[in-house]
């Protein structure tokens, strides 16, 4: 089988299943999955709190444990990114398409177009890639990546904000906040990004599930097992 | 006008014999070794009080009211005592060529050593003429009495971020006090108007150990900025619990539940109400039953309304469209969910035109 080794595109020969997804990018990949669901609900219920519970203050922490929910994900969604970024440094070619969009390939600029065009209906057939698309790279790019750096940027911004100025959060964090000006911008810039990462979401969870059951490769088992399977031939 | 402490010591009946006294023992107190109560009582008795010129630029002068309202210190006590005010428009007695005179005199007299606290701010636009104090545009006025100063304070939050005169559109360009002096030490002590406590306690500092003290990353003196209202809130324990105040009349309101739904910004607000409060420490915002609305922070006039406690955002490119987060952020997950919708059905229906995607695998389990 060949393959185009900057885009990933399948160009010709007898296709062969492919290892893509190593497996601390897979783990990765789900860890984050579950945060970002936990984020994105008890981020939401933070910034539209539920209808007020009776009883005693002194009886309930039912907001903080909201909050703690959120915080720990969020340490979790940072740390495990950070380690992600590590495996880029020493996985394959699959670990570095998150971070490393190849802008300078004539390749990867004629399968961006053709997968909008494909994806506009306009094209009949796409083409097999090992790994992502130029689309999908893209989005996971511009949409995932820079969305979380400015998702954990903000939330350890916010995070930093609950300790006085001088103490060790603010001195690793209290930049955020001056650099957005006040700590008002700080948390109307983390609402949209998570609106922004949701926005991700819903699309990606739509195009694994259109890939695999439309196109001539497996896309949600690659995540799972790390294995690229070709069901038909390109074009066909 | 050039008191030194010991003088104003013997204008409150202290004697010699006492002021002498009081030289050894905190002499004795801090250690010193033969010869220091002698320093002491030469500092004192040749030290002069700081002289201090108030300027009013585009202001409403309500950090004038809180100032005047300190009770720890009195107000009285510090302008009397601890500092020589030498120039104020608002509170000193002169008027006219006379005030200006003062002025004069005490930038001439006090080259390099007075101490300059500025209560509004300069606008800017068509040569600052939207602010003429003594027949001269403020800005001017400003530039020249702090070329000479020791250091500025900029009281309240015109001086620190600008405040109402530069919320948006800002037509007459009114600018904070550290956008037009940039080669002076500034301490910003925002707030509309800032604490009476704060605002002597700050002064306070700045007399008895002749140092500013300790800024954080955006200039406010740290004793007082470091935390936010929220943190110190009393109705902390609400929010943490989930009960909250939906509306001003409700049952939550009456009982005393957190302020954060009906928009209370305490927790994006750095400052001192919840500790130091106001009138004396009688009360402060949310005591009173409504949300904080971050006074003393940048730009608290263009955030939308003063109960929501989201920002009111702008959608770029669409005039007149504007909501929170959430209403923008559903709005388009529900037209990008839409657009996912009609592109499967389009999809599928693709795929049921196309000769049957079995035939393409290998193998049908049959």
């Amino acid at each position: 089988m060949q393959v185009d080794h900057v885009t990933g595109r399948v160009e010709g020969g007898p296709l062969v299943d492919t290892y893509v997804y190593e497996a601390p990018v897979r783990l990765w990949h789900w860890v984050t999955m579950l945060c970002v669901m936990a984020l994105g609900v008890t981020g939401y219920l933070i910034g539209a709190p539920l209808p007020s519970i009776g009883g005693e203050a002194v009886d309930s922490f039912f907001f903080g444990w909201i909050r703690m929910i959120h915080e720990t994900s969020g340490w979790v969604l940072a740390i495990a990114f950070l380690v992600r970024i590590y495996w880029a440094f020493v996985g394959n070619r699959s670990s570095r398409a998150l971070f490393i969009v190849p802008f300078w390939s004539g390749k990867w600029w004629a399968g961006l177009f053709g997968d909008i065009r494909y994806y506009l209906f306009l094209k009949k057939h796409g083409d097999l890639w090992v790994g992502h698309n130029p689309l999908a790279q893209f989005a996971m790019f511009s949409m995932f990546m820079l969305g979380a750096v400015v998702l954990i940027l903000t939330g350890f911004g916010l995070f930093a904000q609950q300790y006085p100025w001088g103490t060790t959060w603010m001195n690793l964090f209290g930049w955020v906040t001056v650099l957005l000006g006040e700590p008002q911008a700080v948390r109307t810039v983390h609402h949209v990004a998570m609106y922004y990462m949701l926005l991700f979401a819903l699309i990606h969870t739509y195009m694994v599930f259109r890939e695999d059951i439309t196109r001539g490769s497996t896309v949600i088992s690659t995540m799972i097992n790390g294995i690229r399977m070709f069901k038909r031939e390109p074009g066909a | 006008m050039s008191d030194t402490y010991y003088d104003l010591m013997r204008r409150q009946g202290i004697s010699r014999r006492s002021f002498l006294k009081f030289c050894s023992l905190t002499a004795a107190s801090l250690g010193l070794g033969a010869g220091g109560a002698e320093a002491i009582a030469q500092a004192m008795q040749t030290k002069t009080r700081t002289p201090v010129i108030w300027l009013h630029g585009l202001e409403c002068t309500c950090c004038t009211e809180s100032f005047i309202r300190s009770a720890h210190p009195l107000a009285k006590d510090v302008v009397l005592s601890m500092l020589s005010l030498d120039y104020d428009d608002t509170l000193m007695a002169a008027a006219g060529h006379q005030a200006e005179q003062a002025l004069e005199d005490t930038i001439k007299k006090y080259k390099g050593n007075y101490i300059l606290a500025v209560e509004g701010n300069p606008p800017l636009a068509d040569d600052g003429v939207y602010c003429i104090p003594g027949g001269k545009p403020f800005v001017e006025k400003l530039r020249r009495v702090a070329k000479d100063a020791k250091a500025i304070v900029s009281w309240g939050s015109c001086a620190s971020w600008g405040c109402v005169q530069a919320a948006k559109p800002n037509p007459t360009q009114a600018t904070p006090v550290h956008k037009v002096i940039t080669d002076k030490p500034i301490i910003k002590v925002p707030g509309c108007p800032p604490i009476a406590e704060v605002m002597t306690g700050v002064v306070t500092y700045i007399l008895t150990f002749d140092r500013l003290p300790d800024l954080d990353a955006q200039g406010r003196p740290k004793m007082f900025y470091s935390q936010r209202v929220h943190d110190k809130c009393y109705r902390r324990p609400h929010f943490d619990a989930g009960q909250f105040v939906e509306k001003f009349d409700d049952a939550g309101a009456r009982m005393g539940y957190c302020l954060y739904k009906v928009g209370c910004k305490g927790p994006v607000t750095y400052n001192a109400c919840s500790t130091v409060r106001w009138n004396e420490g009688l009360s402060f915002p949310i005591q009173s039953g409504h949300g904080c609305i971050g006074c003393s922070e940048d730009g608290f006039w263009d955030k939308g309304s003063f109960y929501d406690h989201l920002t009111t955002i702008k959608v770029p490119g669409i005039a007149g469209a504007e909501g929170t987060a959430d209403k923008i952020g559903l709005t388009v997950l529900a037209a990008a969910g839409a657009a996912v919708a009609a592109h499967a059905a389009v999809t599928a229906i693709k795929q049921a035109r196309s000769t049957g995607r079995n035939d393409k695998v290998s193998e049908v389990e049959k």
